[in-house]
């Protein structure tokens, strides 16, 4: 016998809980945000609840596209080194024993446990000038005398991408281990070369894969906020630090509120045209 | 199956019971929550200043470890609308200070219930526009310039050795233009004064003879544990940093705190007490407790915080007070353009300045 299928509030009930959820923990302060950024900025005090665009039109400065800009091309930059390192990474690791996956799974979810600030200072040090690696180049004779690579841009990418990398192997891991063993066997049964199988198959048939690891790894590093302090120099400073700078140390909610607003909408524009690429191209590939 | 929820039930109630009941016991012990800075300042407070006054005075102190920066002032102001205080005696340093006057956000202090109040520099008692009270003062302290000693091993006389050429790359120095106070510093150093700072076209005349040392900083920091750090390796050798926990570090590292020619920076932080708090009488007795020189000196020698009374009446000998402070005039923070109607220009033009 079928049971009839549930109806009214009994259908409801299990979506009840996430919606709830959602709602408290998302909608509502997103909701207190938008409005703050309309409302109106007293300068040396806090804010009115007068309605003003005032702090929309604040935004259009030279320092405010700079550090967008900015913010969004490291962002990109680290989402592009995670998979294009990453991805042949994964794609190794699927191609092991059972037993050496989960020793290098373990070892990737333990560098999640790692907070930014440990992994910032870290990062600091083995750049340093005093006690880095390039003390170690020095011994080697590689290099003339020790030098100091951080705070600087390169040092901010490494650390951004250390952060991002483990997120970025744990998501390309299922569709990679998932994938058919007998499309590269095939491939290379036809005559294919181990890299062309690599770049043509295995790269081709997880497209989607790639761009959702590439959106999600954008959107992840775009909040960084604690390692452009500690691994950059003010100009590489990300949006996120503006903000903050904004809302706690001037007091002034309402711009900070309204630059938040702003830089989601483009970042979602961004993601939302990333897809579309992605989809567009994908169907005529085949 | 059904008994067990019931039971369960019973003891919630039980327990809900005797909480009620026993609650109102609790309440008639006299307690004071005291917002002071997390980390360093509440540890030392928890373990020097805190026990003892409960000995003395019988109040129990709750310690709450505030947020620096402006994040507590927004509480506080959040809290005192929903009519509740976080903390009834709060530490809040001189910018938050101004911030909060302009809702009336502080609580008028009668100085006739703190009569230790005369024990104190005059600069320490904070007051509303109309010359009510509404601060007074608790902790304050120096921002000089270090140096570590290896890299440096002749001490700098002024801070304007921070735009010598030889400096390149080599200078820590705070981020942002309200806990720098480096306008101050470079207009008592270049512009014979603060005074400079009171049009726009005096900061911008300032803002860009600072413009002029950014080749030599390596680091703008917010974060003062990474210059610490960089400071005692030498891998940032020289910075504008707290005399304080300098002087502390000069024991085991090669770091030296110098008050310039022109005058350490002095900052301070003052006990306020929101409107919204019921503890008033309470306050007071800690207030006027705070401004005793006996504690004034423990703090000295314990946290290493310069005195907010007069020198003569802590008793602190020669070396003591040096290790805290200086008898070369002080450069005073102008808090007063940081919340005046230039602070969003000043925010903005600071900014500007070194992120380009």
């Amino acid at each position: 016998m079928i049971e009839d299928k549930p109806k009214g509030l009994r259908a409801l009930l299990p979506i009840l809980y996430p919606a709830v959820t959602l709602v408290v923990f998302f909608v509502i302060p997103f909701g207190i945000m938008l409005a703050v950024s309309f409302f109106e900025r007293e300068p040396g005090g806090f804010y009115t609840t007068d309605f003003s665009i005032d702090n929309y039109g604040n935004l259009f400065t030279e320092l405010f596209g700079r550090v967008l800009v900015f913010s969004i091309f490291i962002s990109a930059l680290c989402a592009v080194i995670c998979v294009a390192v990453g991805f042949p990474f994964t794609y190794f690791i699927t191609r092991m024993r059972r037993k050496a996956q989960v020793v290098w799974l373990v070892i990737l979810v333990s560098v999640l446990s790692l907070s930014a600030v440990i992994v910032a200072f870290a990062w600091s040090l083995l750049l340093s000038q005093t006690a880095g690696i390039s003390n170690l180049f020095v011994w080697l004779g590689l290099m003339g005398k020790p030098v100091s690579w951080s705070p600087g841009f390169w040092a901010l990418t490494a650390g951004m991408c250390y952060i991002a990398f483990p997120y970025t192997v744990l998501v390309l891991y299922p569709p990679l281990s998932r994938l058919d063993p007998h499309l590269p066997e095939a491939a290379q049964t036809l005559g294919a070369s181990p890299v062309t199988t690599f770049f043509t198959v295995v790269l081709g048939s997880l497209r989607s894969a790639i761009v959702a690891t590439l959106i999600m790894v954008f959107a992840f590093t775009l909040g960084t906020y604690l390692i452009p302090q500690i691994l950059g120099r003010p100009q590489h400073w990300t949006l996120s630090v503006l903000i903050t700078d904004e809302a706690v140390y001037h007091s002034n909610l309402p711009l900070a509120s309204a630059m938040a607003v702003f830089f989601m909408v483009v970042s979602l524009a961004l993601v939302g045209l990333t897809m579309l690429i992605g989809k567009s191209r994908g169907p005529a590939a085949r | 199956m059904s008994t067990k929820p019931r039971l369960l039930w019973s003891i919630l109630i039980f327990c809900a019971a005797v909480a009620f009941v026993v609650q109102p016991g609790l309440a008639a012990e006299k307690t004071l929550k005291v917002g002071v800075y997390g980390g360093y300042f509440k540890d030392s407070f928890d373990k020097h200043i805190f026990p003892d006054f409960t000995k003395e005075t019988g109040i129990k102190v709750e310690s709450v470890a505030e947020p620096t920066g402006e994040a507590w002032l927004v509480q506080l102001e959040q809290a005192a609308k929903a009519g509740v205080a976080p903390a009834d005696v709060n530490m809040i340093a001189q910018v938050p200070m101004l911030r909060g006057q302009k809702t009336k956000l502080w609580a008028p202090l009668d100085l006739a219930k703190i009569p230790n109040h005369k024990n104190l520099l005059p600069v320490f008692v904070h007051k509303y526009p109309d010359g009510k009270v509404d601060g007074i003062g608790a902790v304050s302290w120096y921002i000089t310039l270090v140096s570590n000693t290896k890299v440096f091993p002749e001490a700098p006389k002024s801070w304007g050795d921070m735009w010598n050429a030889d400096k390149k790359d080599k200078l820590g120095l705070l981020a942002l233009v309200s806990n720098s106070f480096l306008l101050e510093v470079t207009a008592t150093t270049y512009f014979g004064g603060t005074k400079v700072l009171d049009t726009k076209e005096g900061i911008q005349k300032v803002l860009d003879k600072l413009a002029a040392v950014k080749p030599n900083v390596k680091l703008w920091y917010r974060d003062e544990a990474q210059f610490e750090q960089a400071l005692k390796s030498g891998e940032i050798p020289m910075g504008q940093y707290y005399h304080d926990v300098a002087t502390l570090a000069s024991k085991d590292h090669p770091v030296r705190s110098t008050f310039p020619k022109e005058g350490g920076v002095l900052d301070s932080g003052s006990w306020a007490v929101p409107k919204s708090s019921k503890k008033m009488e309470e306050a007071y007795v800690f207030i006027n407790y705070m401004c005793r020189p006996d504690i004034q000196k423990k703090l000295s020698l314990k946290v290493g915080t310069s005195p907010t009374v007069k020198k003569e009446l802590t008793g602190l000998t020669a070396e003591d007070f040096a290790a805290v402070s200086s008898d070369i005039k002080p450069i005073i923070p102008r808090y007063d353009i940081y919340t005046g109607p230039l602070s969003d220009w000043i925010n903005q033009k600071w900014t500007e300045m070194i992120t380009k």
